[in-house]
């Protein structure tokens, strides 16, 4: 092999030498903290090359809003279905109707905005044609098919009152499918070739999950009189704290792969986001216990999740468009690669 | 016929241990069988494209767009506009997508060169009076010998066609290759599409099913190379296939009919990868120490490609991914991670309603 990253092979260069073709990263690796990958990886300025600057993976067809509110509203959705039930099962009576409501609507909300999404709605049944593990949108939506079916039903008897002991099945059925579908999301985001999101493959579901929590537990816990609030507030503390604290991971852990949500558009969502949940679970704590506290505390808290939505969702977005996030992470597992091999061989 | 749009990984052919090995990622020797056609299937075929050999003519282009009754678009992929030119050299198809099947790449390079040549005076002025210098005639009875045969590996290397001259210490080359989808071994599009409407062809190529796609557009984000895209006024995606309809029919892919140079080779997969082997040690013996083949390599993180390249540079200046992986390989630990993590969503919620006191 001639040429590492910094020089193409034989002394080729580009010959108009233009900044779109062949350019540094130009910036110092700032948030790359030193105990992670120490050896090629943290080069300050590497240079790379790309085809007049051009994209290398295809940047997801995927719409906002419609697929951000998808994932806030069903993991929204999920987390409200397990308290659901768990409220129901222990005797809450006002918390069990919150959530089943707050299941149920997010739920309906959720298939609404995926169906949205696709190039050619009306063909939505496609997806159960076939069942394929390989294919998280497959898995998903035979979880999302038997939630909403389940969490829909238990809202609409819910209201109507009728029903009773249908109402509680429908509501374990929510909540059996209610935690995979709030952390499928992260799998069905990092299962791309989108830098950003692939590389946090194994963080993004539980920091969806975490999430998840937070939104559910801060919406029910907005709705309910705060004296059979109780398990609201404790779920959505503990799923801000799991949001935070996985986030964060994903945004220090990877190098170069996680400046895009330090950066632009994506990087300010994600500081409002840990505004919002830190702000949120801080006021739950403090004045959870009153009603405009919970009011407060709930909306914030549900805020920061969406805003964690739109964030990964765009920072990953933004790792398509620049051809240094495909280029240079490749390059490096390369080097590393070969320079196991030549370890192990000259051993 | 879902069988064949199943990724090798949960088809299970052959048993035991090496039941599951290589169903994600790696080599797999017959991945038509292992899609599901059983019985007797034609051999895998694919292309193999020389870049070395390649003069930008873009045959390849037109002969797709007219076959496959493409429309036009511009250089970012938008239909029906004629856009900005990109500026590109001569390359304004810019990028693979719904509606460049073929793309031609176009890049100009220089390099500086040691050559022994007076320092002093303006080019030209050791020759004045003296008629035609040597240094031209002797250009002129290369370029010959080049223009002879362009396909002689030997007349390559000494007088590259595409390697000229400018001033006394610079060399300028074009680097042209034909981008074409991969028609990988673990397709990330094929594994990831939700309806079936990407499948695998006896002929070991993947291709959309139109009347199948719903335009979810996973396979837009999944592919390692970035080469399926969404139509947008259609909804749906649409990619190379290469020219199954041909295939069935006993013709090659219009691309390859067309291409003067023999650039691009159709064939199948194993007799192509014994040529390309054999081409790029010609070449390394001959002195081309850039010339490298690319996606020839059944250990790579697609197992292999159906249509691979030999280059003449990294990877990445040609638009082309330095490393790809297919992002199922990663797939069972995710499914893992999402699995622990709605179990802990379980755990938080049962701990917090019997942490609370009741009412």
């Amino acid at each position: 092999m001639t040429g590492g990253i910094t020089s193409p092979g034989a002394g080729w260069r580009q010959a108009d030498r233009g900044p779109a073709t062949q350019r540094s990263t130009g910036r110092k690796r700032r948030r790359g903290r030193g105990r992670h990958r120490g050896e090629v990886a943290m080069v300050d300025d590497v240079e790379f090359t790309s085809y007049y600057g051009r994209q290398i993976v295809k940047t997801p067809v995927w719409k906002s809003p419609d697929v951000p509110l998808y994932l806030f509203l069903g993991g929204a959705a999920g987390s409200s279905a397990i308290l659901g039930a768990l409220a129901d099962l222990t005797d809450r009576p006002t918390l069990t109707r919150v959530s089943r409501l707050t299941a149920g609507g997010g739920s309906i909300l959720s298939v609404a905005y995926l169906i949205h999404d696709l190039g050619r709605p009306e063909r939505f049944l496609h997806m159960l044609r076939v069942l394929k593990p390989t294919s998280p949108l497959s898995v998903g939506t035979y979880i999302l098919a038997p939630f909403s079916a389940a969490a829909g039903a238990t809202a609409a008897v819910e209201l109507l009152g009728w029903f009773p002991r249908l109402k509680r099945f429908g509501g374990v059925v929510g909540a059996v499918f209610g935690g995979p579908l709030a952390t499928y999301t992260g799998v069905l985001l990092a299962n791309t070739a989108v830098p950003s999101w692939h590389m946090a493959h194994t963080q993004l579901p539980y920091v969806f999950g975490g999430s998840a929590m937070a939104a559910g537990g801060g919406i029910t816990m907005a709705f309910t009189p705060v004296e059979e609030a109780g398990p609201a507030r404790k779920m959505a503390i503990a799923g801000a704290a799991i949001e935070l604290a996985a986030m964060h991971k994903v945004e220090t852990d990877h190098g170069l792969l996680s400046e895009p949500f330090h950066e632009g558009r994506p990087g300010a969502l994600m500081r409002a986001a840990q505004v919002c949940t830190a702000a949120g679970a801080t006021l739950t704590v403090v004045a959870g216990r009153r009603r405009w506290g919970a009011v407060a505390s709930g909306t914030l808290l549900a805020a920061g999740s969406l805003l964690t939505r739109f964030g990964v969702f765009e920072a990953g977005i933004a790792s398509t468009k620049d051809p240094k996030y495909v280029v240079i992470p490749q390059k490096e597992r390369l080097a590393a690669r070969q320079q196991e091999h030549a370890d192990t061989t000259t051993r | 016929m879902t069988i064949s749009s199943a990724s090798p990984a949960f088809t299970g052919r052959g048993g035991g241990r090496e039941k599951f090995q290589n169903r994600l990622f790696g080599p797999l020797p017959d991945v038509t069988a292992e899609a599901g056609y059983e019985e007797q299937h034609p051999k895998r075929v694919g292309f193999f494209t020389d870049t070395s050999v390649c003069i930008g003519c873009k045959a390849c282009e037109v002969a797709c767009k007219e076959w496959n009754t493409l429309p036009m678009d511009d250089s970012h992929g938008v239909r029906d506009a004629l856009g900005d030119l990109s500026g590109m050299s001569y390359d304004n198809t810019g990028q693979l997508g719904a509606n460049s099947w073929r793309h031609v790449a176009f890049i100009e390079q220089s390099r500086a060169v040691d050559l022994p040549m007076p320092t002093f005076g303006r080019p030209g002025d050791d020759r004045a009076g003296s008629g035609a210098s040597p240094a031209v005639a002797g250009d002129d009875v290369s370029l010959a010998n080049a223009q002879q045969s362009v396909l002689n590996a030997e007349a390559l290397s000494e007088f590259d066609p595409q390697t000229g001259q400018t001033g006394a210490d610079k060399q300028i080359r074009w680097l042209m290759s034909s981008d074409v989808c991969k028609h990988c071994t673990h397709a990330g599009c094929l594994d990831v599409c939700p309806t079936g409407a990407l499948f695998r062809t006896e002929y070991g190529t993947v291709v959309v099913q139109g009347d199948i796609c719903n335009g979810c557009g996973y396979c837009v984000a999944a592919c390692p190379y970035g080469v399926i895209d969404q139509r947008k006024d259609d909804g749906r995606v649409f990619k190379c296939t290469m020219c199954y309809d041909r295939l069935t029919d006993g013709l090659q892919p219009a691309c390859a009919t067309a291409c003067p140079t023999q650039s691009i080779q159709f064939g199948d997969l194993d007799e192509l990868q014994e040529r390309a082997d054999a081409r790029l040690a010609t070449l390394k013996a001959q002195g081309v120490e850039t010339a490298r083949l690319y996606g020839r390599d059944e250990n790579d993180g697609v197992g292999g490609d159906g249509a691979f390249f030999l280059l003449l540079d990294e990877p990445e200046v040609y638009g082309l991914p330095p490393d790809p992986i297919v992002t199922t390989r990663d797939l069972p630990a995710m499914w893992k991670a999402a699995g622990k993590a709605a179990a802990m969503m379980i755990g938080v919620a049962v701990t917090a309603v019997l942490g609370s006191r009741r009412r």
